[in-house]
């Protein structure tokens, strides 16, 4: 199979690990870097290993790993969503100006989620509808939707959400389980489900493979992408009320950088960026890794955009290994 | 094919007369002499990044790190000038084409010899150069008073009427058309665009180009460093902070092919000085700075559209007959 897919690829510069041996042995690679990171942590930080510590952790990734979980679909068919930190901003901010008019907390995160797959349902119109090239587009509805928020805002912000909402950012659900590591937990499970055992999942994967055979045997693909974005829309919806809710305020800058940190953690967690691999656990566990990094350079008083150069590195790194190593070994054979 | 791009290139520039013409009617001062090369010069820089970016994108690449390139290349050269005002400028320039390219080079290193996709190499180094801008400067600014006179003088002195910042667009601009046009590698960056597979047996090195591509558009971050630090009398960690997408845009909007092997310098210049006018016709016309964005994003979308359409109509011919037989 991995033949087929490395001769049917438009682009001939694909990485050939999604041998399914290396997807299994990238995840437990994922799981030691996961484990150096926390130990490593634990000895540089006497604050790190604490119920609440690592419970404030769980808020670095949640939000973002949201996201990530519905992105590895759009990535694993070939496409990419790029606008979903714009979506969170133009979500936040219809939010916002329905506050304004009196709603309660239901309607708050109707709107927001409506929004989001109201925007992604956009996008997947443009890609499917349109036929056209999913990264310009999401590089425009990027700039569209964050300038709409910039519109309707401009330098102002929307503040005062009920605390019914707010709980839903802030709230615990018991003991130090905060409601938003729960619906994380709880969509990765629903998304592990839906990639690796259902048929939808095994067509997500044969279009990232091969579209045009996908389309010959009957895989509706533009459909199942349209399906796509609109989830990664709905996700982001999801990601826009935990975090305005967490927050407690809405500015047009809200979310400013985050589709970056989720194309990251899905990368890192061994999904091609060239389509047809990857795996929900991997992206998972890559999720828990980006928050335990940023969390335990921020105990250590290390200012967020050096923590940049980490992701940054890990990403880099993470993936030219396996890579090198594969080079070396070839070298010896 | 080349009347198709040459029409592409004749709307687009009959859409910035529109817009000229439009805001004219209302405000007839805009349309002066001055003020159209203020626009230009303001433009300068958008256009320089826009060309190294079409030659990294004909090859079916993308490089997300040039803003954060520009940034560290920036904050390095506005550093050594504070530390040490004897070093002519000149030299200095030349200092930030060189790390610029370095810069580069890493980028097209890892997509050569590692054969990672360029979308994640450049995400990568995207956070890294602007987090090393950082550590470089501990956080803090490079200000106009630590900066030496010639330092800021120099692109603003003016040439044959022109300031200096121009000619610097205009310089690379006819060397980057030189190059795409009357050198081999020109020729490899869209023979590997249109059809990587053929460039190989053409004897084309795809991964070289592409390394070649990178270090071009890593040389023209570097320049653009110290012309943007040394323009607005500031160097800081946020320098052109997401200013990748707006070079995209450029590109995008000037007819240049997000799949690769369709670009032309002068769509590319183009579609700079596209975004360049409406960012400096908003104002004069009185709408509010924050539409900036949603504008762009619609252009962006209009320009895609149209990409599509006029690239579709070149293939369907062919394919008409298989699609009717199946």
């Amino acid at each position: 199979m991995s033949d087929i897919t490395a001769t049917g690829r438009r682009l001939p510069d694909r990485l050939d690990n999604p041998v399914k041996s290396a997807v299994m042995s990238w995840e437990s690679l994922l799981v030691l870097v996961a484990l150096a990171i926390f130990l490593a942590n634990s000895f540089a930080s006497p604050y790190f290993l604490n119920a609440w510590s690592l419970s404030d952790l769980t808020f670095n990734f949640t939000e973002k790993g949201l996201i990530a979980l519905a992105m590895a679909l759009v990535i694993i068919t070939g496409e990419i969503d790029l606008s979903v930190a714009s979506i969170i901003a133009l979500a936040s901010t219809l939010m916002g100006l329905a506050l304004q008019y009196g709603a309660d907390t239901p309607t708050l995160v109707a709107v927001g989620v409506g929004v989001g797959v109201l925007c992604g349902a956009f996008n997947g119109f443009l890609v499917t509808g349109l036929k056209l090239p999913s990264i310009v587009v999401t590089i425009g509805t990027m700039s569209l939707f964050r300038g709409i928020a910039y519109i309707i805002l401009g330098d102002q912000s929307f503040k005062g959400y009920p605390p019914s909402f707010s709980w839903f950012g802030q709230g615990y659900v018991w003991w130090v389980i905060s409601f938003e590591l729960v619906l994380f937990l709880v969509a990765a499970v629903v998304f592990y489900v839906l990639l690796h055992h259902t048929n939808f999942g095994r067509r997500v994967f044969a279009i990232g493979n091969n579209a045009t055979a996908a389309q010959f045997s009957g895989v509706r693909v533009d459909r199942i992408k349209f399906v796509l974005f609109c989830l990664t829309g709905l996700m982001s919806g999801i990601a826009a009320v935990l975090l305005t809710a967490r927050l407690g305020s809405t500015r047009p800058s809200i979310a400013e950088g985050f589709e970056l940190d989720v194309v990251t953690m899905v990368v890192l967690g061994g999904v091609s960026i060239l389509g047809g691999a990857g795996s929900i656990i991997g992206v998972v566990i890559a999720a828990f890794i980006i928050g335990l990094v940023t969390f335990g350079l921020g105990l250590l008083n290390v200012p967020g955009i050096v923590m940049t150069i980490f992701t940054g590195s890990l990403l880099i790194v993470v993936i030219a290994l396996p890579i090198l190593w594969k080079m070396w070994k070839e070298r010896r054979a | 094919m080349n009347r198709l791009l040459k029409s592409r290139e004749l709307w687009l520039a009959m859409a910035i007369l529109a817009v000229l013409v439009l805001v004219t009617l209302r405000f007839p001062r805009f349309a002066t002499p001055g003020n159209l090369l203020t626009i230009f010069n303001d433009t300068s820089i958008l256009m320089m990044l826009a060309l190294g970016q079409m030659a990294v994108i004909l090859t079916r690449s993308i490089d997300l790190s040039v803003a954060s390139n520009l940034a560290l290349t920036g904050m390095l050269v506005a550093l050594t000038n504070a530390a040490f005002p004897m070093i002519p400028v000149p030299l200095l320039i030349a200092g930030c084409v060189l790390v610029g390219a370095t810069l580069g080079a890493f980028n097209g290193i890892l997509v050569w010899k590692l054969n990672i996709p360029p979308i994640v190499v450049t995400l990568g180094t995207l956070t890294i150069f602007r987090g090393l801008a950082f550590v470089a400067s501990g956080g803090t600014w490079v200000n106009a008073a630590q900066m030496s006179p010639d330092f800021i003088q120099l692109q603003r002195g003016v040439f044959l009427g022109l300031p200096v910042l121009s000619w610097f667009a205009i310089v690379v601009a006819v060397l980057v058309y030189i190059l795409m046009t009357r050198t081999p590698w020109g020729r490899a960056f869209y023979a590997i665009g249109v059809n990587p597979t053929a460039a190989v047996y053409t004897g084309i090195n795809v991964g070289r180009t592409k390394f070649l591509a990178f270090v071009l558009s890593g040389a023209l971050a570097g320049l653009a460093g110290y012309l943007y630090v040394s323009k607005y009398v500031i160097a800081s960690t946020e320098s052109a902070g997401g200013y990748e997408l707006t070079v995209i845009a450029a590109c995008v909007i000037g007819g240049v092919s997000i799949a690769g092997g369709i670009g032309t310098v002068g769509g590319a210049l183009l579609g700079a000085l596209f975004l360049g006018l409406v960012n400096n016709a908003l104002p004069v016309i009185g709408v509010s700075p924050f539409w900036q964005m949603a504008i762009s994003g619609v252009a962006i979308l209009l320009a895609v559209v149209l990409n599509a359409t006029s690239e579709r109509s070149k293939g369907r011919i062919i394919l008409k007959k298989a699609e009717v037989a199946a």
